[in-house]
């Protein structure tokens, strides 16, 4: 058992990519798409993980699961090193971690049939036997809401809605204790969306989950998570509960993300005071010197273009890193 | 705009008037002259409706050669204006540039400065924003808003977005199984709903200005395959409000309050349910 009861703990963890140019692949640079993050996450705790494209949400997640090998810190689960770990007991702990895709239409292989995408993970972990395996899958149709004699239909045969619960089933086999979730209702309808975050939410409660929830929609974000941490080219820039996140958002980036999510409602949404960011997110390859936020920040001052801000706490759990707080 | 291939789409019956004319009649010639030069058109998705082998300056001045009868210098001229306008910064250089040079941002303004480069009276906008960030969606939907009020150009919307709907649109209609389900002027849509479908979808996203963890409501099941539509009311197999007669008949719609209209036979029922839910 880890300390303080977090399930996840991420120290200080990079992820370069190389970048190769000429005839002699030499490397000429580095994407920083990781660069220096830590967290942790609790036992039966939702974080949420929101930022814009390209920010390395994605990449922090795959980091986590050991898919990539990272460039430098340290990974750990349930107190264990992941990043030391190779093979067999790496394999070992993967089944309690497991990961739902953002395109339920890519993500599942179309010449299985659902039974075998939700059942692949059991027989691959060799956690059932015989007849007990129909059952399980059975038993994970239900889960998810959906019929289990829907088992013998190929992906093509399901909505968007079916095939993202598909992708559920398949993450809740192996009997995860933890699960990232990116952008799993992104692609998905109005009605859907809601849908799937009910059932994400009720599952988290009777298994006793904890998720990493990846999404760029903050008001989705905000609803599922308990804490929330805003990313910006490969650095978390803020970091604190849900509701002071949204009440008190410090960091300038944070306070522009919130402004630029429009209420459904007119008359509460023309109340709002709204930043309107310029320009787009610089390249992680060559990222601004300073606050990496500064050229599109309308707070920036000297000392920005010049230095990192330090990332500290503020409040009771609430860390930014912004020279303007 | 009669995009649709025929075969297989046929537009069986009905009127579409545009500016007292009816675009279902006129020759497939006319139609040429009105497509792109007064009524234009934004889509989803810029990276696949840009050409990826012609540089950006000739893909926008190929509308106004065809459209205002300029030259290739005048057309390219004017190009480089529209990119500057549609706030791409250093358009002189960008202009030669190729749409993959380009964000996905920088590409979907690049369509809107395709969408105004004849001075439209209207703008069709298909998800302008669905496959950009928030704050590039941001962008986008001021730069659409001020060029409108600016232009006095007319705009079509289509969302799936209900923020986005609140924030910049003065009327609604609401789409259900290829049936307009409720019509109505935005603050009424949204704090007088009088369709039980416009409910749910109002009542199922999370908002920012709500406790965070309020129910949110579900709309169970999916909506009909256009084929094989329910009898009756195409909703009523999803609805909680739902009659014998809904499952036997189909709603028309009919006013509930100024310029607001429903296609519900409980319409006048609505603040009860409301109350309820």
């Amino acid at each position: 058992m880890a300390q303080d009861g977090n399930i996840i703990e991420v120290e200080n963890m990079y992820m370069y990519f190389p970048v190769l140019a000429g005839v002699m692949r030499r490397q000429v640079g580095d994407v920083k798409a990781v660069d220096g993050v830590s967290f942790q996450i609790k036992r039966g705790e939702t974080l949420g993980l929101v930022g814009e494209s390209g920010c390395g949400k994605t990449t922090t997640g795959r980091c986590i699961l050991q898919l990539y090998k990272i460039t430098g810190g340290k990974v750990t689960f349930n107190g264990r090193d992941l990043t030391k770990m190779k093979g067999k007991e790496l394999r070992s702990v993967r089944k309690n971690m497991q990961l739902i895709f953002q395109d339920p239409y890519a993500s599942l292989d179309p010449r299985m049939n659902a039974g075998s995408i939700v059942g692949e993970p059991m027989l691959v972990h060799k956690l059932v036997r015989g007849a007990e395996y129909r059952e399980q899958v059975a038993e994970l149709f239900r889960l998810v809401q959906l019929e289990p004699f829907m088992a013998d239909r190929y992906p093509h045969e399901f909505s968007g809605g079916q095939r993202q619960r598909i992708g559920i089933a398949r993450a809740l086999s192996t009997r995860p204790e933890f699960i990232i979730c990116d952008e799993p209702v992104s692609a998905l309808d109005v009605s859907i969306q809601t849908q799937i975050i009910t059932l994400l939410i009720r599952l988290r409660e009777e298994m006793n989950l904890t998720y990493l929830f990846i999404a760029h929609d903050l008001s989705v974000v905000r609803h599922i998570s308990d804490r929330v941490a805003v990313m910006y080219l490969g650095k978390i820039v803020e970091i604190t509960n849900s509701d002071e996140l949204y009440d008190n958002p410090l960091h300038p980036y944070t306070q522009a993300l919130l402004s630029a999510v429009p209420i459904p409602n007119p008359v509460v949404d023309r109340q709002r005071k709204r930043i309107l960011l310029t320009g787009d997110v610089p390249s992680p390859i060559n990222p601004p010197s300073g606050c990496s936020f500064h050229p599109r920040c309308h707070m920036a001052i000297d000392i920005c273009k010049e230095q990192l801000p330090e990332f500290r706490e503020v409040g009771s759990g609430h860390w930014v890193s912004c020279h303007r707080v | 705009m009669r995009l649709i291939p025929y075969p297989p789409g046929i537009i069986v019956g009905g009127k579409v008037l545009f500016k007292g004319k009816d675009l279902l009649t006129v020759s497939d010639e006319e139609m040429r002259h009105i497509r792109g030069a007064q009524i234009a058109m934004i889509f989803q998705e810029p990276t696949t409706s840009l050409n990826p082998v012609l540089s950006v300056q000739l893909q926008l001045s190929e509308s106004l050669e065809l459209h205002r009868g300029i030259s290739r210098a005048e057309g390219v001229e004017e190009a480089v204006k529209l990119i500057k306008l549609v706030g791409i910064p250093d358009a002189e250089r960008r202009a030669a540039d190729y749409p993959y040079q380009f964000s996905g941002g920088m590409q979907q303004r690049i369509m809107m400065a395709m969408a105004l480069s004849c001075n439209p009276d209207l703008i069709i906008a298909d998800e302008p924003t669905t496959s950009v960030d928030v704050t590039v969606q941001a962008q986008l939907l001021e730069l659409i808003d001020n060029l409108r009020s600016q232009f006095g150009t007319a705009v079509i919307l289509i969302t799936h977005n209900l923020g986005i709907v609140a924030r910049y649109v003065d009327r609604v209609n609401v789409m259900y199984a290829g049936r307009l389900v409720e019509t109505g002027p935005t603050d009424a849509i949204y704090n007088a709903p009088r369709h039980p479908y416009t409910m749910g979808l109002i009542g199922s996203v999370p908002r920012l200005d709500l406790p965070r963890k309020r129910k949110l409501f579900v709309i169970d099941g999916l909506p009909p395959h256009l084929a094989r539509l329910p009898k009756g009311c195409a909703f009523s197999p999803r609805c909680q409000y739902a009659i014998s007669r809904c499952h036997e008949e189909r709603p028309e719609l009919e006013e509930v309050g100024e310029n607001h209209s429903s296609a519900c036979f409980r319409r006048e029922e609505t603040e009860i349910f409301e109350r309820t839910t």
